[in-house]
C-alpha cells in the first residue's frame, strides 16, 4: 500500500518514553532470567531510551546506527550465552532499532488516514499489540513443545546442549521410538480405527437429526435438541461414568448372548461411544448451514418427480456439505483427542494414542510424549489445510466466489 | 467415496480388527521403566512359549477403583494385576482378588524349597504373590547439596544445611515416619508415637518447618524429572527410578539410602474369571514367579526379587553390564537402617491421619 501520509519527525519527548516502555518490558524477561526483574526493568529502560537518544542526537546516521545496534546486541549475547543468545541479540537489536526509528521519523503513520488523531492512532496499534499478545499466548504453550520433543535427555528439560544449539543436545530418539515401540503403534492403529469409524457414525446421525429438527412440524423439537447436544454439556466424567455401565450391559448381551468376539465388542463399544460424543457438533454445524438452505428448492426437485432420498443426494446434501464436512471435522478432533471416555469403556486392546500419552506422562514422563504430540499438531494443521483447500477450490467451482 | 461404499470399507475394518486371535491376556501394570522390565523377564518369554497374545494395562494406579467398579459391573477384563501389598490386602479383604495356593499354585525353588517358605514372610495376604522388594528412598543432586553431601535422612529437614526445595510424596505414609525420627524419637517407637494425636501433631509440626521448601509429587516420574531440572535439591521416589536417573540417565544425582522404607510389589488374579482365563492367569503366575524368573527382572529395573532363593542369581545390568547387586535396596551396604511398610499400621491409621494430613496440606 503506498503512503497515505506525509510524515514528519517526532519530538524526542515522546520518542524516548515510548522506547524506554518497551526497553523495560524486554528487560522484565532477561532480568527474570538472570535473577532480578526490578533491575531487568530499569535496565531494559534506561539502555534503550540511552542508546535512542545517542543515536539520535550524536550519530545522526540511521544506516550506521542499525548496523552498530544489531551487531552490538549480538555480540553482547554471543558473549553472555553463546549462539543462541547471539540469535536473540541480533532479534532484538533489530526490533529495537527499527523502533526507535519507526517512532522517530513518524513512519508508524505513513499508512493510517491523514486527520487521524494520535489517540485513535495510539488505539489502532494498541488493538493490534494485543492482537498479537493474545496470538503469543494461544500458540507458545504448542511451539515450546516442538524443540524439546528433539531433546537428547528422558526429561522435559531444556539442557544447557539445546541451549547453546550443541547439535549434540537434540536428537531424533523419542520419534523413532514412536515408530519402533509397539505399545504406540498399537495405540496409533487404534485411534485411526475408532476415529474415523466414529466420524461416519457421528455425521450420518447427526446429519439426518439436524434435518428432522429443522423441519417446522417436529413436536417438542427444541427439547429433543437439547437432549441430543446434551452430551457436549454435560460433563465428561459424568457422562463416562453412565457409558460405562451402559456399554458393559451391552457388551456383555454381545459377547455372552450373540458370542461376537471379545475385542470387537470392546470396539463397538468404544466408537459407539466417541459416536454420541460428536454427534452434538455435527447437529450444531449442520443446523447452522441449513438456516440458509433454500426450503424452496427441495419443493421444485420433488414437483420434478424426485423421491426424497434422491433430492437429499442430489439437492439438499451438496449445498450443505461444508457444514456436514466442518461437523465431521469435530467429531473427528473429538474422539481422536478423547481420553476419559475411553479410559472407562475401553480395555487395554482399545487403547487410543490420548491414552497411551495420559498413561506416559503419569508413569514415565518422556519426551516420547512430545514427539506424539508434534505429530499430532503438524496432522491437524495439515489435515486443516486441505480441507480449507478443498472446500475453497469446490466454492470456486461453482463460482460462488470470486477470489 | 460414495457413503455407501464408506459404511463397506468401516465394515470391513472393523470385522478385521475383530479377527484378533482369542488366546490373549490383559495384564495390568505400572507402565515405564517397570513395564518394560517385566516386559523383558516374564511376558516376552511366556509369549514365547505359550502363544499367548499379552496386552499391556498401565493402570496400576486406580487398580482398586476399577476393580471395584468392573466387579460391580459384572464385566471384569483384566487377567492379572500387578498392585502393591496394601492395595492387595485391601482388594482380598473385598473379596475382589482370588485367593492363591502357595504349594499347588507356585513354582517350588529349584532345590525344592516349598515357594511358600521361599517367600516366607513376604506373602503378606492369601490373595498376594509378590514379586519385588522396592523402596522409597531420596536421591539428592551432586553438584547443588554443597561439599558435604547429606548421609542421614534429617538432612531432609535440615533447611540451614541444605536450603532449597526438595520434593516429598503428597500422603503422610512415610513422610510422618521421617519427621518424627527427624524430632527425636527412637526407631523402635515411631509407630507408638504416631498411634497418639499427639504423637500425629509432633510429626506435622516437624513436617511444618519445611512445608514452605516442598514440592508434593504423585506420580512416580515426578521426582526424576524434578532433579533433573534442578527443581529440587533432594526428593523422595522408588529407587528404581532413582537408579534410571543415575546410571542410565547420567544426571549428577546419588543415592541416600538411610531410613530407606521397604514395601512390596505383586500379582494379584482378580475374583470372578471365567475357568478358561484363569487357568491361563495362574499358568502366567506359575511361569512369571518363579525362581529364575524374579532374578531376570532385575536385570533391568534395581528392585530386589521377593525370592530368596532368586538373590544369589542377580547379574548384570542387561544393557549397561554394571552389577546389580549394589544398587539393590537389600544390598547390606544399602540396607543399614531400614523401615518396612507397617500394613497393619497404616490399614488402621491410614483414614484418619490422611485427613489430618490434607488439612494441615490445605493451611
Amino acid at each position: 500500500m503506498a503512503a497515505l501520509t506525509p510524515i514528519s519527525r517526532k519530538p524526542l519527548s515522546m520518542v524516548l518514553p515510548s522506547v524506554a516502555l518497551a526497553g523495560a518490558f524486554a528487560g522484565v524477561f532477561v532480568g527474570a532470567g538472570n535473577g532480578s526483574v526490578l533491575l531487568g526493568l530499569l535496565g531494559g529502560a534506561v539502555l534503550i531510551a540511552g542508546l535512542a537518544w545517542v543515536y539520535i542526537t550524536q550519530l545522526k546516521n540511521e544506516k550506521l546506527a542499525r548496523w552498530i545496534n544489531i551487531l552490538g546486541f549480538g555480540i553482547v549475547g554471543f558473549l553472555t550465552s553463546g549462539l543462541m543468545g547471539c540469535i536473540l541479540g541480533l532479534l532484538g537489536g533489530w526490533f529495537f532499532i527499527f523502533f526507535i526509528y519507526w517512532l522517530y521519523e513518524g513512519r508508524y503513520r505513513r499508512k493510517l488516514l491523514p486527520y487521524m488523531t494520535a489517540q485513535q492512532v495510539f488505539y489502532h496499534f494498541l488493538f493490534r499489540v494485543i492482537c498479537g499478545a493474545i496470538f503469543v499466548f494461544l500458540i507458545t504453550p504448542i511451539l515450546v513443545v516442538l524443540p524439546l520433543s528433539f531433546n537428547a535427555q528422558d526429561f522435559f528439560t531444556f539442557t544447557p546442549e539445546m541451549l547453546r544449539l550443541d547439535p549434540e543436545g537434540y536428537s531424533l530418539k523419542h520419534y523413532r521410538d514412536f515408530f519402533t515401540n509397539n505399545e504406540w503403534q498399537r495405540s496409533f492403529k487404534n485411534s485411526l480405527i475408532i476415529a474415523p469409524i466414529a466420524t461416519v457414525i457421528s455425521v450420518s446421525l447427526g446429519t439426518l437429526a439436524a434435518i428432522g429438527l429443522s423441519q417446522s412440524h417436529v413436536p417438542g423439537r427444541r427439547a429433543i435438541m437439547g437432549i441430543l447436544i446434551s452430551p457436549m454439556i454435560v460433563p465428561l466424567i459424568i457422562s463416562a461414568t453412565g457409558m460405562f455401565f451402559f456399554y458393559s450391559d451391552i457388551g456383555r448381551f454381545l459377547e455372552g448372548t450373540l458370542g461376537l468376539n471379545k475385542n470387537f465388542v470392546g470396539y463397538v463399544k468404544v466408537v459407539l461411544a466417541h459416536a454420541v460424543l460428536g454427534i452434538p457438533f455435527v447437529i450444531i454445524t449442520v443446523t447452522a448451514t441449513l438456516v440458509g438452505f433454500d426450503r424452496s428448492l427441495t419443493r421444485a426437485a420433488a414437483n420434478m418427480g424426485a423421491g426424497p432420498v434422491r433430492t437429499f443426494f442430489s439437492i439438499q446434501m451438496p449445498l450443505i456439505l461444508p457444514g456436514v464436512i466442518s461437523g465431521g471435522l469435530f467429531a473427528f478432533i473429538t474422539s481422536f483427542d478423547e481420553v476419559v471416555v475411553v479410559l472407562f469403556v475401553g480395555s487395554a486392546s482399545q487403547k487410543t494414542l490420548p491414552w497411551q500419552m495420559f498413561t506416559g506422562l503419569r508413569e514415565q514422563i518422556s519426551p516420547t510424549i512430545l514427539a506424539v504430540a508434534t505429530i499430532l499438531v503438524v496432522l491437524s494443521i495439515a489435515l486443516l489445510t486441505t480441507v480449507e483447500l478443498l472446500r475453497r477450490r469446490s466454492e470456486r467451482l461453482r463460482g460462488l466466489s470470486p477470489a | 467415496m460414495k457413503p455407501t461404499k464408506i459404511l463397506l470399507t468401516a465394515a470391513a475394518i472393523a470385522t478385521a480388527a475383530g479377527g484378533v486371535s482369542a488366546e490373549e491376556m490383559t495384564i495390568v501394570s505400572w507402565g515405564g521403566a517397570y513395564s518394560k522390565s517385566q516386559l523383558k523377564a516374564y511376558h516376552e518369554p511366556y509369549s514365547e512359549k505359550s502363544g499367548v497374545t499379552i496386552l499391556n494395562d498401565d493402570s496400576s494406579n486406580e487398580a482398586v477403583a476399577k476393580l471395584r467398579a468392573m466387579n460391580e459391573a459384572g464385566n471384569i477384563t483384566w487377567d492379572v494385576v500387578d498392585v502393591v501389598a496394601a492395595d492387595a490386602i485391601r482388594l482380598c479383604d473385598e473379596g475382589l482378588a482370588m485367593e492363591i495356593d502357595p504349594d499347588t499354585m507356585l513354582a517350588p525353588a529349584p532345590d525344592g524349597t516349598s515357594a511358600a517358605d521361599d517367600f516366607g514372610e513376604l506373602l503378606v495376604s492369601d490373595c498376594f504373590i509378590p514379586q519385588i522388594v522396592y523402596s522409597t528412598a531420596f536421591g539428592y543432586r551432586t553438584d547443588l547439596v554443597g561439599d558435604t553431601p547429606p548421609t542421614d535422612i534429617c538432612a531432609v529437614f535440615d533447611l540451614e544445611a541444605y536450603p532449597g526445595k526438595r520434593s516429598l510424596e503428597k500422603r503422610p505414609i512415610n513422610n510422618m515416619e521421617w519427621a518424627l525420627l527427624c524430632d527425636g524419637v527412637a526407631k523402635d517407637d515411631v509407630y507408638d508415637v504416631l498411634a497418639t494425636p499427639e504423637g500425629q501433631e509432633q510429626a506435622l509440626k516437624k513436617l511444618d518447618t519445611i512445608k514452605d521448601s516442598v514440592v508434593w509429587w504423585s506420580a512416580g516420574a515426578d521426582t526424576p524429572q524434578l532433579l533433573a531440572d534442578g527443581e529440587v535439591i533432594m526428593g523422595s521416589t522408588y529407587n528404581g527410578r532413582l537408579f534410571s536417573v543415575i546410571e542410565e540417565q547420567k544426571q549428577p544425582v546419588a543415592m541416600l539410602w538411610d531410613a530407606q522404607v521397604f514395601d512390596l510389589d505383586g500379582w494379584i488374579i482378580p475374583a470372578g474369571l471365567s475357568d478358561e482365563r484363569k487357568q491361563r492367569a495362574l499358568d502366567y503366575i506359575m511361569f512369571a514367579t518363579d525362581t529364575q524368573r524374579l532374578a531376570d527382572q532385575a536385570k533391568y529395573i534395581s528392585y530386589g526379587p521377593a525370592r530368596a532363593s532368586s538373590a544369589p542369581l542377580v547379574g548384570q545390568h542387561a544393557e549397561l553390564g554394571i552389577d546389580m547387586a549394589p544398587h539393590m535396596p537389600t544390598d547390606p551396604e544399602n540396607a543399614k537402617n531400614t523401615f518396612l511398610y507397617n500394613y497393619e499400621f497404616w490399614a488402621d491409621y491410614r483414614d484418619d491421619i490422611d485427613a489430618k494430613f490434607q488439612a494441615w496440606l490445605a493451611q
